[in-house]
């Protein structure tokens, strides 16, 4: 085993991190020749950075939700007269270029990662800033997209990457002193300027994901206390002082009794539920749900793909979908731990919370569990910015583990 | 300090624990309470139409349609794609009022969904069907709005069926019509035959059930039921004989009003004396049946049901007169079965003293002494007051009235129409009771008089306030005077033309007193016998066989020499033996109303003709010739085309 040094900490890994392949990799070398092997060892490590334990569900889920998506799009594309297979061709195309920047944040290594991680966190701020300006352009009550040459972005996607690249780089030497008083700066900014937008969902995600990343990076418990309780001041104030717009209090109303107005404010939640529920065991088959085709759900390719897996696909269908993300996930941690530095290990376990904040703010949104917030399912919901971020972190992940099998 | 390790796996339970709970929720969702969801996405894309059965025809006795069906261009307009425009569809119904010249607003109200606040017209079919605004539209507007979707995104114009009178007014208020349903959709039968027999013309409407969209687009349909047609009505109605009916009652009217009486309206009707069934049945004035096709007009509606006209009233079962002398054929048998011989020679005197009144013979003649058929033939009046006269006093069970609820009169007749008039045989008991209602307006007319009437006629507010005084004091009695007036039909009996007619029918068949039916056979749309409509017998006289003959050859003489001579003129009495009875009802202040109650041929009767004229003058005079006419155009006499059918003349 070599050891590694980052920042001045050896870091020894752990015996079973290492994944068997590599105990049983040959020791010797027919062609013979220090150089020669090393050649050959990088093409087989990049190989190897391959981690199909996490490509295989994204993969599937991308497969999924790109499927998911026709489905949902189709009839409304008909009904306008449009070409039905519009958002199969987009999405698909999301899919690819987001497994292009996944492939080149993989093969990228530890340094240019690191070295990369501020110039992307200020792009992000900047994306913030800009959708701010007469630049950006409104949906849903929420000023959130950038329109660049006929192409929306959604800055606050790819800024989620960077923001647990930023503060894996700033907890990497520790959650205390100067690295946590950082560390609260660096969630602090992107935070604001999302909550300017507003978007109450991407807020909510990244707190969470800050919050879990500080937690992993060791903060002491009673400044973890200390932080919840602020944390629930400020939504407390939030609510009290009128800082949220009518169509947030609407909505977080609308969750406590869905059905209070069910043609209303509640139209959503009750359709996604009869939606869902409809769909049975193994639900009406794809391309076949009524509740969908019918055009129900509204929303329904973007916040509310759940929805469709969960009509046409059944109970079957839409727990794959979370058994996949779960899978996901538990590499995601998987990775973590077994990462050699302490960026990595951060960057790894930051993504795994941002990913899991994620699924359970929209899933559960989605089956009534949690207010009705505009955030997409990972992998599964129709949209260029969250696909490519998506995938862009199942990278990040690889990239940190390449480190670690190398 | 480095990142702690030990803080992973917390990481890796909670999300566990996200994913775990996702998880119970869905299976929550979607099996536990799979079913209650099911049902409401259920509910949300599936909708029931209903869709209209096509409405049976009726026929004539020789399968003649009377009503049938129609295609008539209809607009329709769908709310849910006129709620899909900008503004809600307001210039497209605005456009569409324009072309069709109509009031925009009436567009507007027939397309409102019916609700506890919403009046008339309004729709009450589901919203999800297009909703027809105007029927038969001119085909040039159909094509203008096929032709400019652009313009009218949302109205269709689709021929639909329609209600269609090949023989226009004929029969009208025996046809009825149709009216919008109270529940659901579409038009159900409102009066006439169409409402009678709703059930059998109806059919079974079917059902589609479709997918929508949100916006309540189809998208397919899962299930069809077909509807099933009405079945088709035959009636005993000959369309021949009922033009001719309708023809003479107009032509008696006009005749009348050209001698200078009001003839308000009138009536008409055919029997078969043998079976009960309606042959003929006509009241005047008539109106055309075309004005309920698509929605009555508020307008026509009002003229229709308003005023002294009212055309929508069925007169032959709906309006009731005194019958005046037709009476006698009651009173003769009552008379005769309360011990006066059929064969006893009576006095007919000038008048007759009732108490302190002086009864007046009609026309104050002195005829002498003579036998009851020469009563008939006659109508004497003062014969018949001393019948009634002698029976009041001896008598308290009231003979006449219960022969005359024998005949079938105080009580509807049953027919297969709505909305009849029962008639009134007043006695002790009725008497009693009206004085009872009317009693305290009546003392007060006696105190105070009657000092409008008094302003213009003195004399006739003094006949008034004498009558309200008396009334006042001893209206509650039966006096003989009621008596006298009940003899020859006058006073406070009322009877309508079918109940005279089927009275009549059962003097001509030997006594049968039949509930007359209009509707003969209900067949399937394939020609089916469904089921037989038989008059049923609802009673028989109380009179011999040998009282009736009397009767009945007292009633043939009639016309030959009797009150209908005059009438009767030049008819050809031997080739058709019409035997009748005049009735001339006289009201204080108002022309006389004209009756004429037959049967024909005298020895052997195969029908009864009954006309009645409102204010038309005497039986003779206005009813009588009508009946003639009725008679020759049904057995083809004094050079007109027989309308009966040679098997129904025999």
């Amino acid at each position: 085993m070599t050891p590694f040094t980052s920042g001045g900490t050896r870091l020894v890994p752990r015996r079973d991190d290492v994944p068997q392949w590599r105990a049983h990799a040959p020791l010797t070398d027919r062609a013979g020749g220090v150089l020669t092997r090393l050649r050959r060892d990088r093409r087989r490590a990049a190989l190897r950075a391959v981690d199909w334990t996490l490509l295989v569900p994204a993969l599937l889920l991308c497969l999924t939700g790109t499927l998911l998506v026709w489905s949902a799009t189709r009839p409304r594309m008909e009904a306008a007269g449009e070409d039905p297979q519009t958002y199969l061709k987009r999405q698909a195309a999301n899919v690819l270029v987001g497994l292009a920047v996944m492939t080149a944040i993989t093969l990228s290594g530890h340094g240019a990662l690191r070295a990369w991680t501020t110039p992307a966190y200020l792009a992000g701020l900047l994306g913030l800033a800009a959708v701010l300006t007469p630049l950006g352009t409104t949906a849903n009550g929420a000023q959130s997209w950038l329109s660049l040459g006929g192409l929306d972005v959604q800055p606050s996607e790819p800024a989620k990457v960077a923001l647990v690249l930023m503060l894996a780089a700033v907890l990497a030497d520790g959650a205390r002193g100067r690295g946590f008083a950082l560390a609260l700066a660096v969630a602090a900014l992107p935070l604001g300027l999302i909550m300017l937008q507003p978007d109450l969902g991407t807020a909510m995600i990244m707190v969470v994901t800050a919050g879990g990343m500080l937690v992993v990076a060791g903060l002491r418990g009673r400044w973890i206390a200390l932080l919840a309780g602020a944390g629930v001041a400020a939504a407390a104030a939030a609510w009290f002082l009128g800082l949220l717009r009518p169509h947030q209090m609407q909505r977080l109303l609308t969750f406590a009794d869905p059905m209070a107005d069910p043609q209303g404010a509640g139209y959503n939640a009750t359709q996604a539920l009869v939606t869902v529920g409809s769909g049975g065991l193994f639900g009406r088959g794809l391309f076949r749900g009524d509740q969908t085709g019918g055009r129900f759900v509204p929303e329904q390719h973007t916040d509310f793909v759940f929805t469709v897996a969960g009509e046409e696909l059944g109970f079957a269908g839409a727990a794959l979908i979370l058994v996949l993300l779960w899978a996901l996930l538990r590499r995601a941690l998987r990775v973590a731990d077994g990462a050699v530095t302490p960026f990595g290990r951060l960057a790894a376990a930051g993504i795994a919370c941002w990913l899991a904040a994620q699924t359970f703010v929209n899933v559960g949104m989605v089956l009534g569990l949690a207010p009705i917030v505009g955030v997409p399912l990972p992998f599964v919901s129709y949209g260029g910015s969250s696909t490519v971020a998506c995938l862009a972190a199942v990278g990040v992940l690889m990239s940190v583990r390449r480190q670690a099998v190398l | 300090m480095r990142p702690s390790r030990f803080r992973l796996p917390l990481v890796h339970l909670l999300v566990a624990a996200i994913f775990l709970t996702l998880l119970g929720r869905l299976w929550q969702v979607q099996i536990l309470d799979g079913e209650r969801y099911d049902r409401a996405a259920f509910a949300d894309h599936v909708r029931h139409i209903a869709i209209p059965a096509v409405r049976g025809r009726i026929l004539d006795d020789r399968g003649r349609p009377l009503a049938r069906n129609r295609a008539a261009m209809t607009i329709s307009v769908d709310r849910v794609e006129l709620g899909r425009q900008p503004d809600r569809g307001r210039a497209t119904l605005r456009a569409l009022a324009a072309l069709l010249d109509r009031p925009y607003e009436e567009l507007s109200r027939r397309m409102t969904p019916c609700g506890p606040r919403t009046g008339k017209p309004c729709w009450a079919g589901s919203p999800y069907e297009p909703i027809p605004v105007a029927e038969g539209v001119p085909a040039r507007t159909a094509t203008q709005i096929a032709e400019r979707p652009e313009d009218f995104p949302g109205v269709s114009a689709a021929p639909e069926p329609v209600r269609d009178h090949p023989r226009g007014e004929l029969a009208a208020h025996v046809l009825g019509y149709l009216g919008p349903a109270d529940e659901g959709a579409g038009e159900v039968g409102r009066d006439g035959l169409e409402a009678s027999y709703e059930a059998d013309l109806r059919g079974e409407p079917g059902s589609r059930e479709v997918v929508v969209d949100s916006a309540g687009q189809v998208l397919r349909t899962v299930r069809e039921q077909p509807p099933a047609p009405g079945a088709t009505l035959v009636t005993s109605i000959d369309a021949d004989v009922q033009a001719v009916t309708e023809r003479a009652l107009e032509r008696a009217v006009r005749k009348a009003r050209g001698r200078g009486a009001p003839a308000d309206s009138g009536a008409a009707v055919v029997l078969e004396a043998r079976t009960g069934r309606v042959v003929a049945m006509a009241s005047y004035p008539g109106y055309d049946p075309e004005v309920w096709t698509g929605g009555i007009e508020p307008d026509d509606y009002r003229r229709l049901t308003s005023g002294h006209d009212r055309p929508l009233l069925s007169r032959a079962i709906q309006a009731q007169w005194p019958p005046a002398s037709t009476w006698k054929v009651v009173s003769t048998a009552a008379a005769t079965g309360a011990g006066y011989p059929l064969k006893g020679r009576y006095d007919c005197p000038g008048s007759y003293r009732v108490g302190d009144r002086s009864f007046r013979n009609f026309g104050g003649a002195d005829l002498g002494v003579m036998d009851l058929h020469e009563a008939l033939v006659q109508s004497c009046d003062t014969i018949y007051y001393r019948f009634a006269h002698q029976l009041w006093l001896k008598d308290h069970r009231d003979p006449m009235q219960r022969m005359a609820r024998a005949f079938g009169f105080g009580a509807e007749t049953g027919v297969d129409l709505p909305g009849e008039a029962a008639g009134r045989v007043p006695d002790r008991a009725w008497k009693k009771a009206y004085w009872e209602e009317t009693r305290q307006r009546t003392c007060e007319e006696a105190r105070e008089g009657y000092p409008e009437t008094a302003r213009t006629d003195p004399g006739r507010a003094a006949y008034l306030k004498a009558i309200a005084a008396e009334n006042c004091a001893r209206g509650y009695a039966w006096t003989a005077g009621d008596a006298a007036n009940f003899s020859i039909g006058q006073g406070d009996v009322l009877a309508t033309p079918l109940q005279l007619a089927r009275a009549y029918a059962a003097l001509a068949n030997g006594g049968t007193l039949f509930s007359p039916r209009v509707g003969k056979e209900v067949r399937g749309p394939d020609g089916r016998l469904v089921r037989s409509v038989v008059p049923p017998v609802t009673g028989r006289l109380p009179v011999p066989g040998k009282t009736l003959s009397y009767i009945r050859d007292a009633l043939a003489e009639v016309p030959k020499s009797g009150t209908a001579a005059g009438a009767f003129a030049g008819f050809p009495l031997g080739k058709l033996a019409v035997a009748g009875k005049t009735g001339t009802a006289e009201a204080y202040g108002e022309k006389d109303t004209s009756w004429f109650a037959s049967f024909a041929p005298a020895d052997d009767p195969r029908h009864v003709v009954v006309a009645v004229i409102s204010q038309g003058g005497s039986g003779g005079e206005a009813a009588a010739p009508a009946v003639r006419e009725i008679w020759s155009g049904m057995y083809g006499l004094e050079g007109r085309t027989a309308a009966l059918p040679a098997r129904s003349r025999r």
